[in-house]
């Protein structure tokens, strides 16, 4: 496995399924880590929901299809899905170029904002990956 | 000789293993009942020369004398000897078909040829390497539709093929879809405007020519169905009709499905036929099936190889397109080498052919006394005949002239009791309909 550091901003929360969380009040924007695009390839699509579509926590949204793998995007926490990153039908390589950021997937108006802070913080989240790396 | 794979000392091997005596023993939960209790009744054994014999003799009970006017669904066309010369190459001859790009490049090119011919036919801007038949092709075109729209409910026209219908109720039933019905009309087509979409519905499906033959106005019914932001499907059953029709996808089809038998497929008793699937590019990801692309190796090199598997069952399992995982690969070629043969004109030559005669019959047989035509839409080469006495006495007195004279519709639709759904193809001769309409004036 490459070694490489990933990139894992402080200010965003994290699933062990590899997404990212960035909540404001009852809102956040979702979409997978720098780890996951590293480890996923060249993305080549990126299958997302429709706004208003309703999804529980750890329900599968979407799914990100890369060069080696199709793999099934989670919800990090229960909400509904408000503006869809429709950009990435024309370009998925955003998901690898700038998972933070234009890279992102879904926003969301969040059920329950106490299951934000039940999610991994990025120190956690690195120390997750690690752990990952050495099974 | 026994094909039997495992020795008696495996067997006890196993059966110890399962702390069992008998084989007898796993069958313990089926009812006394229920068990054969002596050998199955199939005569005694036979030695090759018997064999030989015995289906010599069952072979020529075979009714080889008759003029049938069978369609609905299989259709009787001429298929040059070339196709079976080539498809017995052992190349191509398998079992099953192969898709490994390292040894499979010509299985891969005809493929290839043969989506590329479908998406030339149907007006479509892909096609896949073929499925089942034409019933499965339209009930995945169901699945797909209710995929990309997010929707429930269909309206199925009720002169889509009785067959396809009963394919898409068992891929259906357990769903949660609700499947509507579209009534035809009096001049046998569906009328755009009286059909009840909704912003609901998921897709219109409807056959052209449909079931009676009878051709459909596609771009009305597109229109009814785009403007409600469903999809329309098309399925074709008799896809010789499209040497002299506009293909649906110049009418706005979204998905095209349906039967490639009458390119060189053997009627074969009903199958095994070929499925074709076609649809719009940007809903591919949606579509089920093999399909095959063009590529190149490292060297600049054409070849082909298999595409966009991750929609399939053996990379993504349960969220896969379709639990098809394959195609009618010899079929496809067959379908492939019948188009590649004719040509493009060949086709259009017997397509123009099975519309002369299928007109000149329908035209015979609608200005005898007491016969008429069912329906006054366009037709391609089948109509509906109204008889002026019962259908069953009508087909009886034709089977002694060894005409089989059509399908009784009454199997399918109980209020068409005095009608026959007649099917002209190019190899019926002019004194074989000639013979046909003397039999049904003497009636």
């Amino acid at each position: 496995m490459e070694n490489k550091m990933a990139n894992t901003p402080e200010d965003l929360n994290y699933t062990k399924d590899h997404e990212w969380v960035r909540a404001k009040g009852d809102e956040a924007t979702v979409g997978i880590t720098d780890h996951a695009q590293n480890q996923l390839g060249d993305v080549v699509y990126v299958e997302l929901p429709k706004v208003g579509d309703k999804f529980e926590a750890s329900e599968s949204f979407g799914s990100v299809e890369s060069v080696k793998a199709v793999s099934e995007i989670y919800m990090p926490v229960s909400g509904t899905v408000i503006e869809v990153n429709n950009s990435l039908a024309d370009t998925p390589e955003h998901v690898n170029e700038d998972p933070y950021g234009e890279g992102w997937m879904i926003r969301i108006k969040i059920d329950n904002p106490a299951q934000v802070d039940a999610l991994l913080t990025s120190i956690e989240y690195e120390d997750y990956i690690k752990e990952e790396a050495a099974e | 000789m026994r094909y039997i794979p495992n020795s008696p000392d495996e067997r006890s091997s196993m059966l110890a293993d399962l702390g069992l005596a008998r084989i007898e023993d796993l069958f313990d939960q089926i009812p006394q009942q229920l068990r054969l209790k002596e050998p199955i009744g199939i005569g005694h054994p036979m030695s090759e020369p018997e064999l030989l014999d015995y289906f010599r003799d069952l072979a020529s009970r075979n009714a080889t004398d008759y003029q049938s006017f069978l369609g609905a669904g299989a259709y009787s066309h001429f298929i040059p000897v070339i196709i079976d010369s080539l498809i017995s190459r052992a190349e191509f001859f398998t079992a099953y078909t192969p898709y490994q790009p390292e040894l499979s490049q010509g299985t891969l090119q005809y493929t290839y040829e043969f989506q590329t011919m479908i998406c030339q036919l149907t007006g479509m801007e892909v096609a896949n390497a073929s499925l089942y038949d034409g019933s499965t092709a339209v009930a995945e075109a169901v699945l797909m539709a209710h995929r990309v729209t997010r929707r429930d409910k269909f309206i199925i026209a009720d002169s889509l093929h009785p067959h396809y219908r009963a394919v898409i109720d068992t891929y259906t039933r357990n769903l949660g879809l609700a499947i509507g019905t579209a009534n035809h009309t009096e001049a046998g087509t569906l009328d755009a405007t009286s059909l009840e979409i909704s912003k609901e519905t998921a897709a219109l499906v409807v056959q052209s020519p449909n079931f009676f033959g009878c051709i459909e106005d596609l771009a009305s019914l597109a229109d009814a169905a785009h403007e409600a932001g469903a999809l329309l499907i098309v399925a074709i059953a008799e896809p010789m009709s499209l040497g002299v029709l506009k293909p649906p996808g110049a009418f706005g089809a979204d998905i095209v499905a349906g039967e490639t038998q009458s390119f060189g497929i053997p009627l074969s008793y009903g199958g095994p036929y070929c499925g074709l699937f076609a649809t719009r590019e940007k809903f591919v990801r949606q579509m089920p099936g093999r399909l095959v692309g063009e590529a190149y190796d490292e060297q600049g090199r054409r070849g082909y190889v298999l595409t966009l598997s991750t929609r399939e069952q053996h990379v993504r399992r349960e969220k896969a397109t379709s639990n098809i995982c394959t195609n009618q690969g010899l079929f496809a070629l067959m379908a492939t080498i019948y188009l590649s043969v004719m040509g493009k004109r060949g086709v259009q030559e017997v397509a123009r052919q099975n519309l002369q005669k299928a007109h000149y019959a329908a035209s015979q047989i609608g200005s005898l006394d007491g016969y008429s035509l069912r329906f006054v839409a366009p037709f391609f080469n089948e109509f509906v005949v109204r008889t002026p006495r019962p259908v069953t006495e009508v087909m009886k007195t034709l089977l002694e002239k060894k005409i089989i004279g059509g399908v009784a519709l009454k199997r399918y639709y109980p209020e068409m009791t005095d009608s026959i759904l007649v099917c002209v193809t190019e190899t019926v001769k002019k004194q074989a309909i000639e013979k046909l309409v003397d039999a049904l004036s003497e009636i």
